[in-house]
């Protein structure tokens, strides 16, 4: 066997164990989605794991961790921030809900 | 001595040392646009859950789990075999990339005919854009969005392996485009990680 097949078939396997990696976080989402907890519990157990799955998989299936440290430094700082950024507006939801004080 | 060695005012030069990404120009563009994306979609999601959290009449009409299973396997198989393909490009067998790509399409074709069949299910059942059957009319409207969207950039990943692959086959693109390619595939899917927990899963009648 050559090197670069060599390369390949040792990548193949770890490619396929983080796939399925993968499906059982997801399979653990729909297992959360059936327990018997409020609705805000549910919302951060699932989040949580869409965030581990989400570094996984930039992390390894899109190389991220392959790059430069100062790109992947660039790409998780800046998208993490903005992301946190967008969360300004929850309060006024609540607002939306309740209505009072403010709608009075 | 290296124009590198060579000392300014005491400091090194370092004439040699790269910029700080490095990174080939359509790979950086190809990140770029998957920011720009992300917060594309973080908006809609976020939009979305306001929706949801302000209104007290919100529908959960989702009674099974099958479908969006399906869909999530499917699209996270493609993903692999997406890896697949382009291990294949980087060991130089063409065919093997070409043959993985293919797959990789195919199986995006196949999410996309769930994602229909979901559509078309809900559609009979009374719900629009703006009204439905259970509850508040938003629900319509962010859900078609949210998937919309989602559906678009499957569609458009579809057409993009498509193209490449038959290109590179061609000898018209290189291993470096099948990666490029591939970033956007895996971002779909990063994507429809949060899809399935808030849009459907958090929509499920028990």
């Amino acid at each position: 066997m050559t090197t670069a097949e060599e390369h390949k078939s040792n990548g193949i396997g770890k490619d396929v164990g983080l796939y399925v990696c993968l499906l059982v976080l997801a399979g653990l989402q729909f297992a959360i989605a059936y327990q018997k907890i409020s609705a805000s519990q549910m919302l951060t157990r699932m989040l949580a794991v869409a965030c581990v799955e989400a570094g996984l998989a930039a992390l390894f299936f899109m190389h991220l961790w392959k790059e430069k440290r100062g790109f992947l430094l660039f790409v998780a700082i800046f998208t993490i921030s903005v992301l946190l950024g967008m969360q300004y507006g929850w309060t006024d939801s609540f607002r939306l809900l309740v209505g009072a004080p403010y709608a009075k | 001595m290296s124009q590198a060695d060579l000392t300014m005012e005491g400091h090194t030069t370092g004439l040699t040392v790269g910029p700080a990404f490095s990174i080939p120009t359509k790979k950086l563009a190809m990140w770029l646009f998957i920011i720009a994306d992300t917060m594309t979609f973080a908006a809609c999601l976020l939009a979305y859950g306001f929706v949801r959290n302000g209104s007290p009449d919100w529908p959960r009409p989702f009674h099974g789990i099958t479908n969006v299973a399906l869909m999530t396997f499917v699209l996270l198989t493609s993903s692999l075999t997406m890896l697949f393909g382009l291990r294949s490009a980087r060991a130089g067998d063409k065919a093997g990339a070409f043959r993985w790509t293919m797959i990789t399409a195919a199986l995006g074709i196949v999410f996309a005919l769930l994602h229909i069949r979901e559509w078309l299910n809900l559609l009979d059942q009374g719900m629009t854009l703006f009204k439905n059957p259970w509850g508040t009319g938003l629900f319509g409207a962010s859900f078609f969005s949210i998937t919309g969207l989602h559906l678009t950039h499957v569609t458009c990943g579809v057409i993009a392996l498509i193209v490449v692959g038959v290109r590179y086959k061609g000898g018209r693109h290189n291993a470096d485009d099948i990666e490029v390619l591939g970033l956007y595939w895996h971002f779909v899917d990063v994507v429809w990680m949060f899809v399935v927990p808030l849009v459907y899963l958090l929509n499920l009648g028990h």
